[in-house]
């Protein structure tokens, strides 16, 4: 049982229980019904690896997967994902610390600066390798239309998930 | 073979990690127990009267512990500017009163009015809905010529007018540079537009204010590039707390770009208010907020000429200048488009005749201060736009007008008050024609026509000036701080090493190329050296991370503090070697005599140092730990070449950019990996200003680009890969490891060529000749352009 934040409790009348899994991990909660998923998982369940950088649901900072779909956390509601299995980027990682092959290949090929991005980057590029394992150049790149980085130039990003496809560009890995 | 470790190794950051899996400790992460949580009441208007503000009903709302005005702040220091501008006529910047939150008057929108502070952060934003105001709607400043021209209306009634200064650079070249303009053979002129840009780093701004009651002691939490400098201008100018009892701390930062540099309202309220309330306060910016109250970045409306004799030597350039400031003068505003501007405008070239004009407006918009190359991205692109020009119009390569007017000999001391210590500016370009694969251009673009496609290529050079200083110079300029940095080196018993520098990382990678410095210098592991930075109640006073300083001015403390260091360690090695310490070397973690097999590993002189049982007490203090200040002779001046080649649709004006490469001198590496990518996301942060970025007010002051469903940033599919390579390397002659900075060349040296490379598209054409496109260069522009 979670012991929610003060900024949780709002007004009785708003109360929405929510009841969710968070990486393998059954939690529940007492939500506003305007609370956002992200506010739940970053203020609720302290998971603050998953980022909120805008307010219009066009920076992808916040993706996550809902019941294996890639969301952005800032587009549902709390309440939405009741009942739902989430992922977030804390739950990528092996339980003893080992990286991910997408994580491994983001390290190996700079794919991150700031890092402020990178685990909507990581999430997202999970769903799309998970749907297409050999993507083309073209379609990593169309398919982080909705993840904005504003350090790497996309260049090691689009590197990094092409490597962790089993595609190593070797024209690009002298630099 | 490249190296695995120390300098020149693409060592693999450590950093990278705690961002990969969600254990990043970034300031909106930070909750303190007992925390409020604040919402600002921000100006939906950019220019009122306030008559009054009524805040009764909001603060009988559910869980509001306190409303602030304005009036709440009569008794502090308003937010203080960072440099001192003199005019061209000796006198003072016009320098207005910058307050916390708006009071009598609101002068852009966004700025703060009034802010709640309640239990939660839903509570405080209801509340807020519930201030009335009493206000009366001013006509808006928004044009610069006209803010000018035009005295009636003056954002800040106190000054004689909405001019900041008008500042002549050098002054007493004008009749020089007039008379060589006047005499030339060929006179190109282009006005343009530099376009308004809002730096986004993907992190928004947040500030969590704490205050102990028992000691006294404010902490402010902050999502800054420069935490000492916060705690001294706060603490200083604008709270009145001495830095003893002020501590600032910048976690993890999501991005800088220049916009987290500068002193904000918000942090200072957020310290204020924890004080005032005794709980600890928290802000954490929306992106709308953000559009409307992060310093913005350019904004500069020129009118250079490009005088040329009849050789087609440059002879003379002038240029005058409009920027704009915003309603208020933010850190470093001021400084911005003169002392980093002006200084520039020689570029690679031997132009003898240079002058520069600039008047800095005050307008009812958001303040306008330094955003990645600040101030040399200006200089840049108009140097190098209007020299593309003159080529057209002379009829010759755009590459050997560069070359005949390069920069050969070194140091050079340009008319422009400052001296390149080295550079060659010839062999990057000649490396530019090799990676950019000049040779195929032509069957390229005949390919593209084959598909019914223009193909322009476009090149441009840039210089820059990093690690600003020497301070007793930059004091002459205006500036109001020290620009030195200082690092400490402490060497832990068993041979570890803890290096606190007052450089700040917040993308850039310090963790991992810092301690590649010292593991060469020492030959230890770089895993036994750890980089602490980002609170002051850790580090020495250090002026922070922007202008591409950190490796050149704070990685040359660091090695001045490690050289003391070694030299002590020298000395406590003689003396467990019984030798003397002129003949002890350090090499590969092992101090030995010359000449002989005596040697003593590093962590048994550092065990020594601590444990000082055979120690020379009487000639040295135990312990080993040295601080360094190094404040640097001159500037550094990283150079290069860069082309861009794109494709266009003549029937729809869409602009593909197909490819990109960049030819740079950064002087010494110290890992290649990270200095790639920071000139990566440069080129796409000045391809964003090209193509895709503009920040636009309506005549009334309402931003229209506030939110990214406005304002149009790259994306993955806006950008190729990039082709970087910076093997061409003229060490800096003046810092201790002959680096010149490398993080704001990408935004500095992008725009031109773009905009050139579409220039060069249309005119393969075989439709108008277009001369200039102003950015960013939008499908609609460029096919109105052509019609």
């Amino acid at each position: 049982m979670l012991r929610l934040m003060a900024s949780m409790r709002f007004r009785e009348d708003f109360h929405v229980r929510v009841s969710m899994t968070v990486n393998g991990r059954n939690v529940s909660g007492e939500v506003e019904g305007r609370t956002l998923l992200v506010e739940f998982l970053r203020e609720g369940l302290h998971l603050t690896g998953t980022h909120v950088g805008c307010d219009t649901s066009q920076c992808g900072a916040c993706t996550v997967h809902v019941d294996g779909m890639q969301v952005k956390a800032c587009s549902m509601f709390a309440a939405e994902a009741d009942g739902a299995q989430v992922a977030t980027i804390e739950g990528v990682a092996a339980n003893d610390g080992t990286l991910s092959a997408i994580q491994q290949a983001f390290q190996d090929h700079h794919g991150l600066q700031c890092g402020f991005c990178t685990p909507g980057m990581v999430m997202a590029a999970a769903s799309l390798l998970k749907a297409n394992p050999k993507p083309t150049e073209h379609e990593v790149r169309e398919h982080l239309e909705g993840n904005i980085c504003r350090c790497t130039g996309y260049h090691n990003i689009v590197k990094a998930i092409m490597a962790a496809s089993g595609q190593e560009m070797p024209a690009l890995a002298a630099e | 073979m490249p190296k695995d470790s120390g300098i020149g190794a693409s060592s693999k950051r450590r950093e990278d990690v705690r961002f990969l899996t969600g254990s990043g400790n970034y300031t909106d992460d930070i909750n303190i127990f007992g925390q409020l949580h604040v919402h600002f009441l921000r100006a939906d208007m950019a220019h009122a009267k306030l008559n009054g503000v009524d805040t009764a009903a909001a603060e009988a709302m559910p869980g509001v512990h306190r409303v602030f005005t304005g009036a709440d702040f009569e008794a502090v220091g308003g937010i203080p500017c960072g440099w001192l501008i003199t005019d061209r006529f000796g006198q003072p910047m016009q320098e207005p009163r910058h307050p916390v939150l708006a009071h009598g008057k609101i002068r852009h929108v966004g700025e703060p009015i009034c802010a709640v502070v309640a239990d939660t952060l839903a509570q405080a934003r209801d509340a807020a809905e519930a201030i009335v105001l009493d206000y009366e709607t001013l006509p808006a400043v928004i044009d610069m010529k006209a803010a000018v021209s035009d005295s009636s209306v003056k954002v800040h009634e106190e000054l004689t007018s909405n001019l900041c200064y008008d500042w002549g650079f050098v002054e007493d070249n004008r009749d020089a540079v007039d008379a060589a303009i006047k005499g030339a053979a060929h006179v190109t002129t282009l006005e343009l537009v530099n376009n308004r840009l809002v730096a986004n780093p993907m992190e928004p701004r947040v500030a969590v204010g704490e205050y102990n009651r028992s000691d006294d002691m404010h902490t402010l939490h902050t999502t800054s590039q420069n935490p000492h400098v916060i705690r001294l201008l706060m603490g200083a100018f604008v709270l009145g707390i001495p830095e003893h009892k002020l501590r600032v701390v910048a976690p993890d930062v999501g991005g800088g770009f220049g916009t987290k540099i500068f002193h904000y309202a918000e942090e200072a309220f957020c310290t204020f208010a924890a004080k005032a309330l005794n709980r600890p306060v928290k802000w954490t910016s929306t992106r709308s907020e953000a559009f409307m109250s992060d310093a913005h970045g350019r904004d500069h409306v020129t009118k250079i000429e490009l005088a040329l004799d009849a050789d087609n030597n440059f002879v003379a350039v002038r240029t005058e200048t409009y920027a704009n400031m915003g309603a208020y003068l933010s850190t470093f505003a001021s400084s911005v488009p003169t002392w980093l501007h002006g200084t520039l405008m020689a570029g690679n070239y031997k132009t003898p005749h240079v002058y520069v004009n600039v008047k800095a407006v005050f307008t009812n918009t958001v303040p306008v201060d330094a955003y990645r190359g600040a101030g040399r991205p200006e200089a840049t692109y108009q140097l190098e736009r209007v020299i593309d020009m003159a080529a057209r119009e002379l009829g010759v390569d755009p590459i050997a007008l560069r070359r005949q007017n390069f920069i050969t000999e070194f140091p050079y001391a340009t008319p422009v008050a400052v001296e390149y210590d080295t550079g060659d500016y010839h062999a990057t370009m000649d490396k530019l024609e090799e990676i950019a694969d000049f040779a195929g251009f032509k069957a390229r673009r005949a390919e593209s026509e084959r598909n019914g496609k223009l193909r322009g290529l476009g090149i441009n050079c840039y210089i820059e000036a990093c690690g600003i200083a020497p301070s007793n110079l930059v004091g002459q300029l205006g500036a109001r701080a020290g620009l030195y940095d200082a690092a400490t080196v402490r060497v832990n018993a068993t041979g570890s090493i803890s290096v606190m520098v007052g450089a700040h990382s917040h993308g850039q990678g310090h963790e991992t190329s810092f301690p590649q410095v010292i593991s060469e210098m020492i030959g230890i592991p770089e895993d036994q050296i750890t980089i602490v930075h980002g609170d002051t109640s850790k580090i020495p006073f250090g002026m922070g991370t922007y202008g591409s300083r950190s490796l050149a001015v704070c990685g040359s403390a660091m090695v001045r503090a490690a050289e003391k260091v070694i030299n002590k360690a020298k000395k406590i090695a003689a003396h467990l070697l019984e030798a003397s310490d002129g003949d002890i070397e350090l090499k590969d973690g092992r101090f030995s005599v010359a000449g002989t097999d005596k040697s003593v590993a590093w962590g048994d002189v550092t065990l020594a140092a601590y444990v000082p049982h055979n120690y020379p007490l009487t000639d040295i203090e135990p312990g080993l730990e040295e601080t360094a200040f190094y404040d640097p002779a001159n500037f550094t001046y990283p150079s290069g070449a860069y082309a861009c080649e794109v494709e266009l649709d003549p029937e729809t004006g869409h602009v593909k950019i197909d490819r990109f490469s960049a030819a740079d001198d950064f002087g010494n590496i110290i890992n290649p990996m990270i200095v790639t990518g920071q000139v990566h996301g440069g080129i796409a942060q000045g391809i964003g200003q090209a193509m895709l970025e503009g920040c636009v007010y309506d005549a009334d002051g309402q931003l229209l680009s506030a939110s990214y469903m406005d304002y149009a940033m790259p994306r993955a599919l806006d950008v190729p890969f990039y082709t970087v390579d910076h093997s061409c390397q003229t060490p800096c002659t003046h810092n201790p490891l002959g680096v010149k900075g490398c993080g704001e060349a990408g935004a500095i040296g992008s725009p031109p060529s773009v905009v050139n490379a579409v220039i060069d598209a249309i005119a393969s054409g075989s439709g108008k000749a277009v001369a200039h496109i102003d950015m960013p260069l939008t499908p609609s522009r460029v096919w109105a352009a052509m019609q």
